[in-house]
C-alpha cells in the first residue's frame, strides 16, 4: 500500500546573521506497509517519526527538504498527488479533541470531513449515522461540541472522522497519550478492526507495549534511521530481536529487566558511519566508516553490521 | 517560488527590513534636501503631467509635486510614529495593569477596550480630533487615543497566560522574587509583542491621519499634508489632472505597506520558533 | 520527613473533593509510588504537596515545620511535558541555572551535553528537555522530589535511563521521592527496590 525508500529529511537553519547549516535529521527512513495490516513506528522523541507522519501529511515546516522515494498503491507519491490523496485515501487520526473545532457541533465535524473525502452529499447523513453506530457513539453526541466528549468518547469520534470516508491508509499519532488503561486498549481495538477490514494502518508511538497489543509488525526508529523491523512476536522472545537498539529497548521496558543498556542518544550524529556509533555498545572501526544497509534477516529487516 | 531560490529566507528577510528603512531614510532625506521648494509656486510651468523634470507633475500653481508629496509623507510619517508611539506605550500600560492588578481593574479595562473597538474608528477619531481643536496635536491626540485596544488586549493576553504557565509558577518555588520573574520571565516575551505591535500600528496611524486632514478635521489647508493632497485633487480631477491624486496616494499605499511588510519580518525574525528557519 | 495530615483539595466550592482525609509520609532517601488512573488528582495532589495550591484542608509539613512560602523550596514538582515546564525564549544554558549553577556531577550524571547550551528548547527532544528539568530541579537545598508523569511520553530507553539517575541521587543524597504514573509495572519496578511502596490509589478513593 505505502512503501518509502530512503527518506531524508533536513532542515537549513540560522544561527547568527546570514550563516546558515544543513541539519540532517532523518536520514534512512524506509518503511512498507500492506493492506490489512497494523505497522506500529516506534521510536523516542526526535528520532523522526512525528517528521514521517508530517512528511506523509505534507504539513512540514518551509525549511525542511525531503528527499527519498515514496508511492502509494504503486504509483509515486509527488507533493501535487499527496495533496489530492489525504483526506481522501490517506486519513489521520489526531493525537486529541484539540485537533477539532471547539466552536462547532461534532456531528457537523464528522459530515465535513464525509463531505470532504468524496461522499456525496446525499449519502454523507446515512454514512455519518453508520459511523456513529459502529463506535457505539449515542445519537445525541451529534449535537455535542468537543469540549463535552470524556478521553474515551473523544478518541472515538477521532477515529469516526477519519474512517468515515474510504480512506485506505488511516495514520493513528500516539492513539493512547494520556489515556487510561482501559480507554487506551478500547482505541486500539479499533485499529484493529480497521485493519481487519482490509484497511493499512500505521501507528505511530513511543509506547512499545501499547503497539505490541495490537500490531502485526513494528518498524523500530532510531536516530532518524529505521534501524529494525521486526513481526510482533518477534518481542514475545529478546533472542529474536536484531538490532542492538531493539534489544536494548527490550531490556528497557519495566515489565522485563528495566536496565538501560545503551545511552539514550536520540538524534543522528552528522559524522560518516552508522548513525548510532556513538551510543553503541557493539561499535568497532567499521561502524565509522559506512552507513549499513537495510538487509533482509528472518522475516524482518536490520540496519547494523553486526546483525 | 523564483524569488525563494534567488535568495535564502534569512537573506530576503534582513533585505527587506533593510529596504524598508531606506525608504524611510529616502523619504525624510528627500523632504530635508527639497525644504520648502512644494511650496513655490511658478505659474509658467502649470498643470505639466508627469515627466523628468517633474517626476510627479505640478498642480494648478506650478508647485512641484514630487517635493510636496516628500514633503506631505514626511510629516504624514511623522504624525503616524509619533501618534502609533503613544498609543502602543498606552496599549503596554494598560495590558500590564489589566493583567496584574486584579479583577476589577481587569474587567473596566476589558470592557473600555472592547468600547473602542466596538465604536468605528473614523467616528471617535473625528470627534476626538475636533475636541482638540484639530492641527497635529488634534491628530495625535485621537489616533493615541483610538488605537491601543488591539495590542492592550494581546498584550493584557500574554501576560496572562505567562503567569499562569508552569514555568512562572516553577520559578516561584525556584525561590525567585515577582520583580525577578517579571524582568526575566514576562520581558522577553512582551517586548518583541510589544515592537512588533507598534511597527504594526505604525501604518494605521499613518492613514488615519492622512485620512483626518482629508475629511477636513486634522491639518490646516496650507500644510502639505498627504492628506491636504488627496483632498486638494479632488477638484482637479475632472479636468484630468489624474497625477495629482495618483502620485501621493500611491506613494502613500507603498510606505504603508512597507511598515507592514517592516513589522512582519521582524517578528519573524524576534520569534525563537521562526528565527532560525 | 515531608508529610501530609488530612489532606483535602477541591477546585471550588461547587465542586467535590478531589481528595479528601489523605494522609502521606516520605521519609528522605525512600521513594513511594502512586498510581491510579487519570482524573482521580494524583496531578493535584502533587502540585499541593509542592506548594503550587494552597491545601483545601489539612497540611504540609517538612520536619514539623510548614513549607517555606518564598525562597528555594524544598519539594520540587517534575512536569509531564518538560516543554511547558521552561521558558520557549530561554537559551538551556539559562534554564539550567536558573536555581543556582548545576554542579558538573550532575550534568554528567544527566548526560547533559555542552552542545545543548547554546540552544533553544524546542531545538531539544522531549526526553533532553526532561533531563534539563531534573537538572534544574536538583538545587542544593532540594529534598524531595515528586515526579508527576515524567516518562509517560518518552521512550522505554529514555524512561529507564532518567530513573536509574533518579535512583542513585535518592540514594546518594537521601532525596524523598514521589512517583506518580499509571504504569503500574514501572512504580512496582521503582519502589520494590526500596523501603516502601504506597499504593496511592486505595487512599485517594
Amino acid at each position: 500500500m505505502l512503501d518509502i525508500r530512503d527518506l531524508s529529511v533536513s532542515f537549513t537553519s540560522y544561527s547568527f546573521g546570514l550563516k546558515r547549516m544543513e541539519v540532517c535529521v532523518v536520514r534512512g527512513l524506509d518503511l512498507s506497509i500492506a493492506p490489512g495490516q497494523i505497522m506500529a513506528v516506534i521510536g523516542q522523541s526526535g528520532a523522526g517519526k512525528s517528521l514521517l507522519a508530517h512528511a506523509l501529511l505534507g504539513i512540514l515546516p518551509r525549511n525542511a527538504r525531503v528527499e527519498g522515494q515514496m508511492s502509494f498503491k504503486g504509483k509515486p507519491l509527488t507533493p501535487y498527488r499527496l495533496s489530492a490523496l489525504r483526506g481522501r485515501e490517506i486519513a489521520l487520526i489526531p493525537q486529541s479533541v484539540t485537533a477539532l473545532n471547539p466552536l462547532l457541533r461534532v456531528g457537523g465535524q464528522v459530515t465535513r470531513a464525509a463531505l470532504l473525502s468524496g461522499i456525496s452529499k446525499k449519502e454523507a447523513p446515512a454514512t455519518v449515522r453508520q459511523a456513529f453506530v459502529r463506535y457505539l457513539l449515542p445519537k445525541g453526541v451529534a449535537a455535542w461540541f468537543p469540549r463535552q466528549l470524556s478521553g474515551g468518547m473523544a478518541r472515538r469520534v477521532l477515529t469516526a472522522t477519519a474512517t468515515v470516508g474510504m480512506a485506505d491508509l488511516i495514520i493513528a499519532d500516539e492513539p493512547t497519550n494520556g489515556l487510561d488503561p482501559i480507554t487506551a486498549r478500547e482505541s486500539l481495538g479499533h485499529l484493529r478492526e480497521l485493519a481487519d477490514t482490509g484497511k493499512a494502518v500505521l501507528l505511530i508511538t513511543h509506547d512499545i507495549e501499547a503497539a505490541l497489543q495490537v500490531a502485526d509488525m513494528v518498524t523500530v526508529f532510531h536516530a532518524g534511521a529505521t534501524v529494525e523491523v521486526a513481526r510482533a512476536e518477534d518481542f514475545k522472545e529478546p533472542g529474536n530481536l536484531r538490532h542492538p537498539y531493539t534489544k536494548a529497548l527490550w531490556n528497557a521496558l519495566p515489565a522485563n529487566n528495566f536496565v538501560g543498556t545503551m545511552k539514550p542518544i536520540a538524534r543522528a550524529s552528522n559524522a560518516d558511519g552508522c548513525p548510532l556509533q556513538f551510543c553503541c555498545n557493539d561499535q568497532d572501526s567499521v561502524c565509522g566508516q559506512s552507513v549499513p544497509m537495510l538487509k533482509r534477516s528472518g522475516a524482518g529487516w536490520v540496519r547494523c553490521h553486526h546483525a | 517560488m523564483t524569488c525563494s531560490r534567488l535568495f535564502d529566507r534569512r537573506t530576503r528577510t534582513l533585505l527587506v527590513i533593510i529596504g524598508c528603512l531606506l525608504f524611510f531614510f529616502v523619504v525624510f532625506l528627500g523632504a530635508w534636501l527639497y525644504g520648502r521648494q512644494g511650496e513655490v509656486t511658478n505659474l509658467t510651468l502649470r498643470k505639466i503631467s508627469p515627466g523628468w523634470g517633474q517626476p510627479f507633475g505640478t498642480d494648478w500653481l506650478g508647485r512641484d509635486m514630487f517635493a510636496r508629496t516628500l514633503q506631505g509623507l514626511r510629516l504624514s510619517l511623522g504624525i503616524g510614529l509619533l501618534a502609533a508611539t503613544c498609543s502602543a506605550i498606552i496599549a503596554l500600560i494598560l495590558g500590564l495593569a489589566a493583567a496584574t492588578l486584579g479583577k476589577t481593574v481587569d474587567v473596566v479595562i476589558t470592557w473600555l477596550a472592547d468600547a473602542g473597538m466596538a465604536t468605528p474608528h473614523l467616528v471617535l477619531l473625528i470627534l476626538i480630533s475636533f475636541a482638540c481643536g484639530g492641527g497635529a496635536k488634534g491628530i495625535i491626540i485621537a489616533v493615541a487615543a483610538s488605537h491601543w485596544p488591539a495590542l492592550t488586549r494581546v498584550i493584557r493576553a500574554e501576560v496572562m497566560q505567562l503567569r499562569t504557565s508552569d514555568y512562572v509558577r516553577l520559578s516561584r518555588r525556584l525561590g525567585k522574587k515577582p520583580v525577578w520573574i517579571a524582568r526575566h520571565h514576562l520581558l522577553p516575551h512582551v517586548v518583541p509583542q510589544f515592537l512588533v505591535g507598534l511597527l504594526l500600528l505604525f501604518p494605521h496611524a499613518i492613514l488615519h491621519a492622512a485620512g483626518l486632514t482629508f475629511l477636513g478635521f486634522g491639518m490646516s489647508p496650507h500644510i502639505p499634508e498627504i492628506g491636504t493632497l488627496l483632498s486638494e485633487s479632488m477638484r482637479y480631477l475632472s479636468s484630468g489632472m489624474w497625477w495629482l491624486a495618483v502620485a501621493p496616494g500611491l506613494t502613500l499605499v507603498v510606505s504603508v505597506m512597507a511598515f507592514d511588510l517592516l513589522g512582519n519580518n521582524v517578528r519573524a525574525l524576534l520569534d525563537p520558533k521562526t528565527m532560525r528557519e | 520527613m515531608l508529610e501530609a495530615s488530612s489532606l483535602a483539595y477541591r477546585y471550588g466550592k461547587q465542586h467535590p473533593w478531589l481528595f479528601n482525609e489523605l494522609d502521606l509520609r516520605i521519609t528522605p532517601g525512600e521513594i513511594v509510588g502512586v498510581s491510579g488512573p487519570s482524573g482521580r488528582g494524583k496531578s493535584t495532589l502533587a502540585k499541593v504537596l509542592a506548594g503550587y495550591l494552597p491545601p483545601g484542608k489539612g497540611s504540609v509539613m517538612i520536619d514539623g515545620r510548614p513549607l517555606p512560602a518564598s525562597g528555594h523550596c524544598p519539594v520540587q514538582l517534575l512536569f509531564q511535558h518538560p516543554e511547558l515546564a521552561v521558558n520557549p525564549r530561554w537559551k538551556i544554558s539559562k534554564i539550567l541555572r536558573e536555581a543556582e549553577e548545576p554542579t558538573p556531577v550532575i550534568l554528567q550524571t544527566l548526560g547533559i551535553e555542552s552542545a545543548w547550551l547554546d540552544r533553544y528548547p524546542h531545538e531539544l527532544s522531549g526526553g533532553e528537555l526532561q533531563r534539563v528539568c531534573l537538572a534544574r530541579a536538583l538545587g542544593s537545598s532540594t529534598r524531595y522530589l515528586l515526579c508527576d508523569e515524567i516518562t509517560s511520553m518518552l521512550d522505554a530507553l529514555t524512561q529507564v535511563h532518567i530513573w536509574r539517575v533518579v535512583l542513585n541521587l535518592a540514594r546518594s543524597r537521601r532525596l524523598g521521592v514521589l512517583v506518580i504514573s499509571h504504569d503500574k509495572t514501572l512504580i512496582a519496578r521503582l519502589c520494590s527496590r526500596n523501603i516502601t511502596c504506597l499504593e496511592g490509589a486505595a487512599a485517594l478513593s
